[in-house]
């Protein structure tokens, strides 16, 4: 199902190289507002990032600024050895295809089947005639089959998105960006619009996905307790600024009380204590 | 004492403010200025009012009996009027996706191609599609061609501008994430938002064709084809018997169209 | 490996139900096209000939001319004209035709009476019935003035229709209750319901107005439909651009004003 450049990528994916770089990342609003100020990480394994901070830390502007649905006022984006700041919007597309990105909103096209949103993950390797008639190569086919075998949706290929539940339209919406075969994940806030049960699920299937795959996925999360049980590290943002780079287990009342502002933590650190452990 | 502790409250309550007293006594006036210019300035003859009802009566009683004979030879221009109002709304359809992609404002390439979209639209839906009919008989001659050419470039505005409308107001999620996956701009037009847009398109095609069979009944007045030449033709030959046949031919006819319309958008809702 | 067998096609499913139903469908509209194509006998040599005299007639319309603005502004301001007399025409019109086709305050057969007409009134286009006042009227402004006020007529009696009988009766009690005499009880309980979107409805209908008011000049009813259908048949085409343009103008701006005006109202 993978072609060879496909392979080639994943070779240097796992390569001792960082995946993705974020020098001096810096983006102003029109009205001033100081979104991001001079943000910089660096994701060199595959592993799950949350990213924590409260409404108005610019984590939703960080991560769209990543694949640049938000354009960055300054500063580098580096996707291996892609520097994403600069490109050309042919070249951004180009780019963008190699990263998947998942959304609060789920953002399916309400009336198109659930297979039609699942094939949009392939529509930059397929011509203009070919996505108004909806011929996909075969591979492509398959793939999405089994991709929707795989986060829980055989079956539901010809159902409207607008008939499916929210954790299903999610689940959809993981499906089109694995479609990507991306390099990297961006989600954002992917619970935000579910109930506590089925954000746990989805929160689990990113997580294995991304495993399995061995591919980075960075994760904004606003719900602490989710973000301590399913990722491998963390970072705080806190007026645009990165406060906190660590693992999980560093999260102590100390650290969350200087990304948040003041609050009883004990109860949120030891729910996520009793929680089982991620996969 | 009482008073003394008593808060004192105006007298005097007034709905509006002066100024809005003024306003709305301006907007009287003009009204009534621009009625009285209005049917002083038609000079109308208040004379021949006086016998309007006998002549109407007149004219009603020489269309009786109608002439059922005629009806055998005015199916075919019926049936040519319903087919310029379908062909006609059709051509619409076709033209009116592009015309609204480039007249919104969210999907149109720069302000100069905004402001092209927009005169089409303006230029298409202020000209009556009899009128149309008119400069497209000059073009193409007489017949049905023009009506159906007519029909169309009317409706391409008026189909366009509710696309349009449709298209600013389409759920920008959807759109994000399809250019997320790196597609192409024509790729999300055709993917994130066509699909968005598509009742409103097809309702409002349903619903313009039934208005272009009204119209198709009179494009005939100008040579543009369908039943119209023949009203126009028994009108001035004073043939009041063939004239009613005529008339209740295109009630059935509108009125049938007006009913499929309402039942297809009933279903589709 | 052990992976599930996936298939490797897939096609939206039908639009129409079941993938059967849907070609019967498609298969209908191609049929019909195809049969309409060929029963109206399309000449393609003529309209080929047709691209070919477009360009001339273009070529003819460029530049307009506006040399006989004499003319033009008369017919304008008579189009003008008889919208507005025939707007408030209509508005008169409308009240007894309003009240008789309200079902919940006429008898019965009136009732009915009023409602077919007002059907036969809406399914007949302006210029037909504009060949019928010409007829008995003469050509002129007159005739167009009729036509239009008649065609209002119809359109407001039907909405006014419509606001009696979706009137909601709560205020109207809660007025009377107070010990309001009738005309009392109608300014403060009806008057303020059904006002502003009467004023809106009449708006709309002027603005429909000077639209049709450019067009049924073609059968002789006056205003700028007249100065052009004149203009077409002496081939004068640069005249015939100057006034399609000053009907583009006036349209838009009287759409301009009665979009202005209702969103002022709301």
């Amino acid at each position: 199902m993978e072609g060879l450049e496909a392979e080639s990528r994943r070779a240097t994916a796992v390569g001792p190289r960082p995946l993705l770089t974020v020098e001096a990342l810096t983006k102003v609003y029109p009205g001033g507002q100081r979104a991001l100020d001079d943000v910089t990480l660096a994701v060199e394994r595959p592993e799950v990032v949350a990213i924590i901070g409260s409404s108005g830390a610019g984590k939703s502007t960080l991560i769209r600024c990543i694949n640049r649905l938000v354009e960055p006022t300054a500063g580098h984006i580096r996707l291996g050895e892609l520097d994403l700041v600069g490109l050309s919007r042919r070249e951004l597309r180009r780019a963008r295809r190699r990263i998947g990105m998942i959304f609060q909103e789920f953002n399916l096209v309400e009336r198109l089947t659930v297979m039609e949103n699942v094939l949009s993950g392939r529509l930059g390797s397929v011509g203009f005639f070919a996505s108004l008639v909806r011929r996909f190569p075969p591979q492509d086919i398959t793939g999405a089959y089994g991709l929707l075998d795989r986060v829980g949706l055989a079956g539901y290929q010809d159902t409207r998105a607008d008939a499916l539940s929210g954790g299903q339209r999610q689940r959809v919406g993981i499906a089109r960006a694995l479609m990507q075969n991306p390099d990297l994940l961006l989600v954002d806030e992917p619970t935000a619009s579910l109930d506590p049960k089925t954000a746990r699920q989805i929160m689990r299937l990113i997580r294995e996905l991304a495993t399995e795959r061995h591919r980075p996925a960075l994760v904004n999360i606003h719900d602490v307790a989710l973000a301590q049980a399913f990722s491998d590290r963390v970072i705080g943002l806190k007026s645009g600024q990165v406060v906190f780079d660590g693992p999980p287990t560093a999260l102590t009342p100390a650290v969350l009380t200087d990304i948040y502002g003041e609050e009883d933590w004990s109860q949120t650190i030891r729910r996520s204590d009793d929680d089982e452990a991620p996969p | 004492m009482e008073t003394a502790t008593a808060k004192r409250y105006p007298e005097v309550w007034r709905r509006r403010t002066p100024r809005e007293t003024a306003l709305g006594w301006l907007w009287t006036a003009a009204v009534a200025f621009a009625a009285a210019w209005s049917v002083s300035a038609l000079d109308i003859e208040w004379a021949f009012f006086a016998d309007a009802h006998v002549q109407a009566f007149d004219l009603a009683s020489r269309m009786w009996p109608p002439r059922w004979s005629y009806l055998p030879v005015i199916v075919r221009p019926l049936i040519e009027t319903i087919h310029i109002a379908t062909l006609g709304t059709a051509i619409a359809v076709v033209l009116s996706v592009p015309l609204a992609f480039l007249a919104a404002r969210n999907t149109t390439a720069n302000e100069l191609t905004w402001a092209i979209g927009r005169a089409l639209l303006v230029a298409s839906r202020s000209v009556n599609t009899v009128i149309w009919g008119l400069l497209f008989v000059a073009i193409f001659g007489p017949g049905p061609v023009a009506g159906i050419v007519a029909v169309a470039a009317r409706s391409v505005g008026f189909l366009a501008k509710l696309v349009a409308e449709a298209i600013e107001e389409a759920d920008r999620g959807p759109i994000e994430a399809v250019e997320a996956t790196g597609a192409g701009t024509a790729q999300v037009y055709l993917v994130a938002i066509l699909p968005q847009v598509m009742p409103i398109l097809i309702g409002t095609t349903v619903y313009r064709w039934d208005i272009n069979v009204r119209e198709s009944s009179v494009l005939g007045f100008v040579g543009a084809g369908g039943i119209g030449l023949y009203l126009y033709a028994s009108i001035n030959q004073f043939a009041w018997q063939q004239v009613l046949v005529v008339l209740v031919a295109i009630l059935v006819i509108v009125m049938a169209s007006e009913a499929l319309s309402a039942y297809v958008r009933a279903r589709i809702s | 490996m052990t992976a599930a067998a996936y298939p490797n096609t897939w096609r939206p499913p039908a639009f129409f139900g079941s993938r059967r139903r849907q070609r019967l469908v498609i298969t209908g509209f191609v049929l019909y096209f195809v049969w309409s194509i060929f029963d109206l006998n399309v000449d393609v040599e003529r309209v080929l000939a047709g691209l070919s005299r477009a360009l001339d007639i273009f070529a003819r319309m460029v530049p307009p001319d506006f040399a006989r603005w004499e003319l033009l502004l008369t017919g304008m301001a008579e189009s003008l004209q008889m919208a507005l007399a025939a707007t408030l025409a209509g508005v008169l019109l409308s009240v007894p035709l309003g009240l008789a086709a309200a079902r919940n305050l006429a008898p019965r057969p009136l009732y009915l009476a009023a409602r077919g007409f007002i059907v036969l009134g809406r399914t007949l286009h302006e210029i037909i019935i504009a060949i019928f006042f010409v007829k008995l009227f003469g050509f002129g402004p007159v005739a167009g003035l009729l036509t239009l006020a008649f065609a209002s007529g119809i359109f407001l009696g039907k909405m006014l229709a419509e606001d009696i009988e979706n009137t909601r009766l709560g205020p109207v009690e809660a007025v009377r209750a107070t010990g309001a005499g009738f005309g009392q009880t109608v300014v403060y309980s009806i008057v303020p319901q059904v006002l502003a979107r009467t004023v809106g409805v009449i708006i709309y209908r002027l603005d429909a107005n000077v639209r049709h008011s450019t067009v049924i000049g073609i059968v002789g009813a006056g205003g700028i439909g007249q100065t052009l259908s004149a203009s077409f048949s002496r081939y004068d085409y640069d005249f015939s651009l100057a006034i399609l343009l000053c009907i583009i103008a006036l349209v838009a701006l009287g759409e301009w004003f009665s979009d202005w005006v209702r969103r002022k109202l709301r």
